[in-house]
């Protein structure tokens, strides 16, 4: 068992440390972060009050796109000198590899997530602060399940040519769920709304958790053996 | 402590290996010469794992490669011409990533005793991305020094190395095969398998095209067999 | 029992198209065009049926290694996006004379609308890998997360849509059904799911003859 998570902790301290010092590093993703609510800010014109309805979507939108690019990121610091192969051959639990890079993609995220809200709080002249603990956990269990299930189509296209278009085109079907109920639970936690609406909302996000992050632990293997 | 039998790959309808039996036992070195296309590279990767046979069968280490990859993974260790390093960490860092992915807890000892084994005390620190080339693959043999393989395969592990890298990759071959290990190495140099190999096989369009012992091992012996081998294989 | 299938199927499909398209009752709100019905819930039946074998034969194949449970993935892989079409071009027909529109966003067609994508997803990747031992795999995986995900897409759709607005009177399957429309529909679907497993095993049998052929010519070089 400790072993297990030994490899885990490892993979994911690895790919921060990585993120960290490389010289494209986690800085591009924050660019990025502040580039889109600058685009979205254009495309939906001055008048403040469209921003603010479309907020939780347009967080949503970011965060997806931003995932997409942080979760081709984790495969691609892999594909330099064969490191892929290196963790193949590695006596590891691939599971707990799994687990290190979904861990290691959703820490990455989360902290590009935290920028964009507090940016937009301040771009937008919007009073999030209330909101930011109940944002954090959306954020948190959104993002989770995006890098489970993310994470296994990011290790497929990764030796893939064409893995930039594959990538979107496989996983945004898949995370639909994650999308309607994250925009929908930010929604809740920006207004309130009636008692007891975010309960199966929340149910059903950290169900899609669950469900993927067990089914990537059990089949990430057959992923990075094929 | 090696045994393939048979052992085919096809790449499609492409044939990249034919029907390649051979056997190395413990404390020997058996050398596989070919040019490029002669499939030794598929040879290597079959008996690692990373790759599956279309038909035949492997033993490495005393385990199947098929059956049981986990196991044969355990027994080996492989040191190819890519050195499976990340480049943004240290020395040091990479090496305890590795004994990380084995379970094991990084320890510091460990680690700076094998850098210090391929002649990198001190440079544990340095970032990879900083050092030369012939001292990247010299983190990888630290590497591959760590995992205390019974069975070592090196894949064109000698081509860009400099002088100094070079001897210590030579020592240590014959400190492991002292030691009872038994190591397959790939290269397409005459010299480098004269001077490591008990026994040599040359390979030539996938199939092995001749097969010389130590005894037989002069050099105009060997290139004489080597350039028939491959006139008549290839 | 492969041969029965042929005749079987064709039998049902004929008796079912007829009493659908001609011998049942006309529905008392939508009239003739809601016939459609007996063409559009066989067919995402059936689609529902293809996802859940894929998912076994996902599993399978991942589980013992064998390619031909492979062959029967990509078979229903094929064909679930064939009835799941079907059921998306259906209730589009359906939809022009009854809402007004081409497309709704209705929860059942949208829910059905992320299913096609998703397997014509499966059939991509099946097609942009080479390795056939690597893309069994990849399809596998793809598989087992589409199959699961099934549920979990139909919910969070339908719950985002009954919160933004009512849901319509007007769904493609009447709450209440007349006993002779019913009767008529599960003809309808023995009919699909019967030709269903016609289409598989035919495709099967294709895939592993080639298989087999393949087979020969490496053997032979």
């Amino acid at each position: 068992m400790s072993a297990f998570l030994r490899t885990a902790w490892a993979v994911l301290r690895k790919d921060l440390a990585i993120e960290r010092r490389a010289k494209e590093g986690a800085n591009a993703l924050g660019f990025f972060a502040i580039l889109l609510l600058f685009l979205f800010y254009f495309a939906l014109g001055p008048d403040r009050e469209r921003i603010r309805t479309a907020l939780p979507g347009l967080f949503w939108l970011a965060f997806i796109l931003a995932g997409l690019l942080g979760l081709g990121r984790a495969f691609a610091l892999e594909r330099e000198n064969d490191c892929l192969d290196g963790l193949i051959l590695a006596p590891a639990d691939k599971g707990a590899i799994y687990l290190g890079k979904v861990g290691g993609t959703t820490v990455l995220m989360l902290a590009m997530e935290v920028a964009f809200i507090v940016a937009s709080g301040v771009l937008y002249n919007l009073d999030l602060w209330a909101a930011v603990p109940d944002l954090f956990l959306v954020a948190l269990a959104g993002t989770v399940g995006f890098a489970a299930v993310g994470t296994l189509f990011a290790a497929m296209t990764a030796r893939l040519r064409a893995r930039e278009v594959l990538l979107p085109v496989l996983l945004l079907p898949l995370a639909v769920p994650v999308l309607l109920a994250a925009v929908k639970l930010t929604e809740l936690a920006l207004v309130a709304g009636p008692a007891g609406a975010a309960g199966p909302w929340w149910r059903l996000l950290l169900g899609f958790d669950v469900v993927f992050v067990v089914t990537g632990l059990l089949t990430f293997e057959f992923v990075l053996e094929a | 402590m090696i045994e393939a039998s048979g052992l085919t790959k096809l790449y499609g309808l492409q044939p990249a290996l034919r029907g390649v039996s051979l056997h190395v036992a413990a404390g020997e070195i058996l050398a596989v010469l070919g040019h490029n296309g002669s499939g030794k590279t598929t040879l290597v990767r079959l008996l690692a794992t990373l790759v599956r046979p279309t038909a035949g069968t492997a033993r490495v280490g005393g385990h199947d490669v098929v059956t049981a990859p986990e196991a044969v993974r355990r027994a080996i260790a492989v040191v190819g011409h890519t050195t499976q390093l990340y480049d943004d960490l240290t020395a040091a860092e990479n090496l305890a990533f590795a004994e990380a992915l084995a379970g094991r807890r990084a320890a510091r000892d460990r680690v700076e005793s094998a850098l210090a084994r391929v002649g990198l005390d001190g440079q544990g620190r340095t970032p990879v991305r900083e050092l030369s080339s012939g001292m990247r693959r010299r983190v990888a043999l630290a590497r591959a020094i760590l995992r205390e393989p019974r069975v070592l395969l090196l894949d064109e592990a000698f081509s860009g190395l400099d002088q100094d890298s070079t001897k210590r990759l030579e020592d240590h071959l014959h400190v492991f095969r002292a030691g009872g290990g038994a190591a397959l190495v790939v290269t397409h140099s005459l010299g480098r398998a004269l001077a490591v190999a008990d026994r040599v096989t040359i390979l030539a369009g996938g199939r092995i095209a001749g097969v010389a012992t130590r005894a037989e091992l002069s050099e105009t012996a060997l290139r004489q067999l080597y350039l028939e081998a491959t006139e008549t294989g290839a | 029992m492969q041969r029965a299938l042929a005749p079987l199927a064709a039998g049902l499909l004929a008796v079912g198209l007829w009493a659908g398209l001609a011998a049942a009752p006309p529905d008392a709100v939508q009239g003739q065009v809601q016939r459609i019905m007996y063409v559009h819930v066989p067919a995402i039946l059936t689609g529902y049926a293809a996802i859940g074998l894929v998912l076994v034969a996902s599993v399978a194949y991942l589980w013992t290694g064998r390619a031909a449970w492979d062959r029967v993935a990509a078979a229903g892989g094929e064909l679930a996006v064939c009835f799941i079409g079907l059921t998306l071009a259906t209730g589009s027909i359906w939809g022009k004379p009854t809402w007004g529109t081409w497309w709704t966003w209705d929860a059942r067609l949208t829910s059905t609308a992320i299913l096609f994508v998703i397997y014509l997803g499966y059939l991509l990747l099946r097609s942009v890998v080479d390795d056939p031992a690597r893309a069994a795999a990849y399809a596998a995986v793809l598989g087992i997360v589409g199959a699961l995900d099934v549920p979990i897409i139909h919910f969070s759709v339908e719950w985002w849509r009954t919160l933004h607005q009512p849901a319509t009177v007007l769904k493609p399957q009447a709450p209440s059904i007349d006993p002779a429309m019913l009767r008529v529909l599960l003809v309808n679907v023995a009919a699909f799911l019967t030709t269903f497993a016609y289409l598989a095993t035919r495709r099967y049998r294709l895939l592993t003859l080639r298989a087999d052929a393949l087979a020969r010519a490496l053997a032979g070089r």
